[in-house]
């Protein structure tokens, strides 16, 4: 295992360099750069010496090369646009609520799906399955922002739900989570119809196996047979699609962060690119794309937990 | 030898698109203590919807097991029981072993908990003491290494092994009767005797009864003590099974045994098939099932499904050849006596 991890790992760092490239590269493709965007008065000799200042008059393979040296060192180098802030801080102050909402979603989306499709299977052709199929429909075509702004409108406001923001430095954790209410929903309402469709489907399928006659036949209680035989079971294909989901959710909240206001990676990246902040953005990108492939790896040892006949180290005899 | 199990009048039907599916017709029959009888026929008779409703494990809708039917295990209604009474019964007293054993195990669990689970529930042992009863069940049914054994999964097991794995499930409980549904038709030929040896040898010992299910006569001669051949969802002769190969009566047993491959058939021979297939079970005909492939048909088999006709008191045949003003037929030549 720890071998399989070690070698997973070095083709996570050869992933990574290819994404800081391709990104390093398509950003300076972009028009424009962070000096004209936001010192546009200045006379254009100011311009040059603070370009002269941020090495931005250097030749770009050169400034490629210092980048790639300073990543080495786990430094993402400074804000351009907020002066005083490294990129490391903004991950530092920022990531707290990105993290909360984002692992709330997955991990909601994940039981509220998996849930759904059980009862929608177990109860196949039955009014609770049309619901369940019904929400499936919306929540695979309806895309998150609209949920999101939908949510807002019928929920924000009432009782204690607010329609945006987010906790203050004094409010406690368990203050905090209203806050985190509708964004949470808004963010995995995809996940949720995803996995529920999967998950009924799987367990339709596992249903008609021939073990599932074997353990109706040994006599063990039918809850037995649809917690260790049945969903056990079907529960596997659904860490398949865990990768994906957990893909979108990380994209999501870039525009979910925006609508409800929370102070999060997804809100500075938006920032960063209406301001052309390179580092910012290249930070970032580089961020998220290292949440994503570790949470792949991740995925992929979780499915080797579950499905004895996975084996992540042998070759299958 | 006291009777078991009685089957009365068991009528199973299959509400689909296309209509009610007459799977079995009225099946009546009995089952001693520690016999073992075989229920014969080609594929679709029945036989398998049969075993499944002694269990109630037909899943239903779109299954359904008519008023009338009845199913006693001694002297109890199996179709009236409640949740409770249905488990006790399910491994306890009546067990089930299925056709392949590729799928018939859970892939996901343990060999050894796969045989606790029925440990646990019917003979009230904790997990260590299943677990360990599980090891020695496995070493009962001939599997070497059984201590290692029992903590591998079904995929690390051969189609063999995992039959004798399916064989120690069913009988770990002791059951009174074990059904076995085509048990050895998914293995090749070499791992069917082997198979057949083991229940054959278990039933000695612990004097479990067993249904038989098979389509293939050659598998039964030497293990079953009676025989019963179905076809299209009814019993259409039975007997011991002496009388079943030395002195069969009804032209579709003859058909059976004839295409049964014999040791002193030639290479050039080709081995007989029926001719002809069964009826449609939607729309099952008025008369005998069989008439339409019959070569001694005559006009009342079509209007008219015969009643059962005692040979002897173990021997009964639902033909109308039997009747007394019907021509004498002699069965082809050939057929059945020793294999
Ligand atoms: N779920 C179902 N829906 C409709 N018809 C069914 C269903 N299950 C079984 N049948 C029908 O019931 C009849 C009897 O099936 P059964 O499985 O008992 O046959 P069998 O004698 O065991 O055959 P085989 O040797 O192929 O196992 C078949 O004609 C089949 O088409
Ligand atoms: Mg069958």
């Amino acid at each position: 295992m720890g071998k399989y991890i070690l070698k997973r790992a070095s083709y996570m760092i050869f992933t990574l360099f290819i994404i800081v490239t391709a990104t390093f590269f398509l950003m300076n493709a972009m028009p424009g750069d962070p000096i004209s965007q936001q010192a546009r008065k200045m006379p254009p000799e100011m311009q040059q010496m603070l370009r002269h200042k941020y090495g931005l008059d250097k030749p770009i393979a050169e400034r490629w090369i210092m980048y790639l040296k300073q990543l080495l060192h786990g430094n993402f180098g400074d804000s351009f646009v907020t002066p005083g802030f490294s990129v490391n801080e903004i991950i530092k102050y920022k990531m707290p609520a990105s993290a909360w909402i984002g692992i709330q979603a997955v991990i909601v989306g994940l039981l509220i799906g998996v849930i759904l499709g059980i009862i929608a299977a177990f109860r196949r052709n039955t009014t609770a399955d049309y619901i369940v199929m019904f929400i499936a429909i919306l929540g695979v075509s309806v895309p998150g922002f609209v949920i999101a702004f939908l949510l807002q409108t019928v929920l924000g406001g009432k009782g204690n739900i607010p329609i945006a923001g987010w906790k203050s430095a004094s409010e406690t954790f368990a203050q905090g989570l209203r806050f985190t209410i509708l964004p949470t929903i808004a963010l995995c309402f995809g996940s949720i119809a995803t996995y529920a469709r999967y998950m009924r489907t799987s367990v339709l399928d596992v249903i008609n196996q021939d073990y599932i006659l074997t353990a109706q036949a040994k006599g063990i209680s039918r809850i037995a047979v649809a917690v260790k035989h049945v969903i056990r079971n079907a529960i596997i294909p659904i860490v398949t699609i865990l990768g994906p989901q957990i893909a979108t959710i990380i994209t999501g909240t870039i525009v979910i962060e925006r609508i409800f206001s929370i102070p999060g990676m997804g809100n500075s990246m938006i920032e960063a690119i209406n301001s052309n902040d390179y580092n910012v953005i290249l930070g970032l990108t580089i961020f998220f794309s290292l949440l994503y492939i570790v949470s792949l790896l991740l995925v992929d040892i979780t499915y080797s937990l579950v499905d004895p006949r996975i084996s992540l180290t042998k070759k299958k005899k | 030898m006291g009777k078991l199990l009685e089957v009365k009048d068991l009528r199973v039907s299959f509400h689909t698109y296309a209509g009610e599916v007459k799977a079995v017709r009225g099946v009546s029959f009995e089952l001693n203590e520690g016999e073992t009888l075989a229920i014969v026929g080609e594929s679709g008779c029945g036989k398998s919807i049969t075993s499944k409703s002694i269990l109630r494990l037909i899943p239903s809708p779109p299954g359904d097991i008519k008023k009338e039917s009845q199913i006693l295990y001694k002297d109890k209604d199996i179709l009236k029981m409640n949740e409770k009474e249905l488990r006790m019964l399910r491994g306890g007293e009546i067990s089930m072993i299925f056709q392949d054993p590729m799928t018939s195990l859970n892939p996901t669990m343990k060999i050894g908990k796969q045989i606790a689970e029925n440990l646990i529930v019917h003979r009230g042992m904790n997990k260590k003491e299943a677990i360990k009863e599980a090891v020695k069940m496995l070493q009962m049914v001939g599997i070497p290494n059984a201590q290692e054994r029992v903590n591998q999964y079904p995929h690390q097991f051969s189609g063999g092994m995992r039959q004798r794995v399916m064989i120690a499930i069913a009988l770990a409980c002791n059951p009174k009767i074990l059904i076995a549904d085509e048990p050895t038709t998914a293995l090749d030929v070499t791992i069917q005797a082997q198979i057949m040896d083991l229940m054959k040898e278990l039933q000695n010992n612990l004097g479990t009864a067993i249904i038989l299910i098979t389509h293939d006569l050659g598998v039964v001669a030497s293990i079953a003590h009676r025989i019963q051949v179905m076809y299209a969802g009814m019993v259409v002769e039975r007997g011991t099974t002496d009388e079943i190969f030395y002195n069969p009566k009804h032209p579709y047993t003859w058909a059976l045994l004839k295409s049964v491959p014999r040791l002193e058939t030639k290479h050039k021979d080709t081995l007989y098939s029926i001719k002809g297939t069964p009826p449609d079970l939607l729309k099952p005909p008025v008369g005998c099932p069989f008439a339409s492939r019959c070569e001694y048909c005559m006009e009342i088999c079509k209007e008219q499904m015969p009643k059962p006709t005692k040979i002897s008191d173990t021997q009964e045949v639902s033909c109308f050849l039997l009747h007394p003003n019907a021509p004498k037929v002699e069965p082809p030549q050939g057929i059945g006596g020793k294999l």
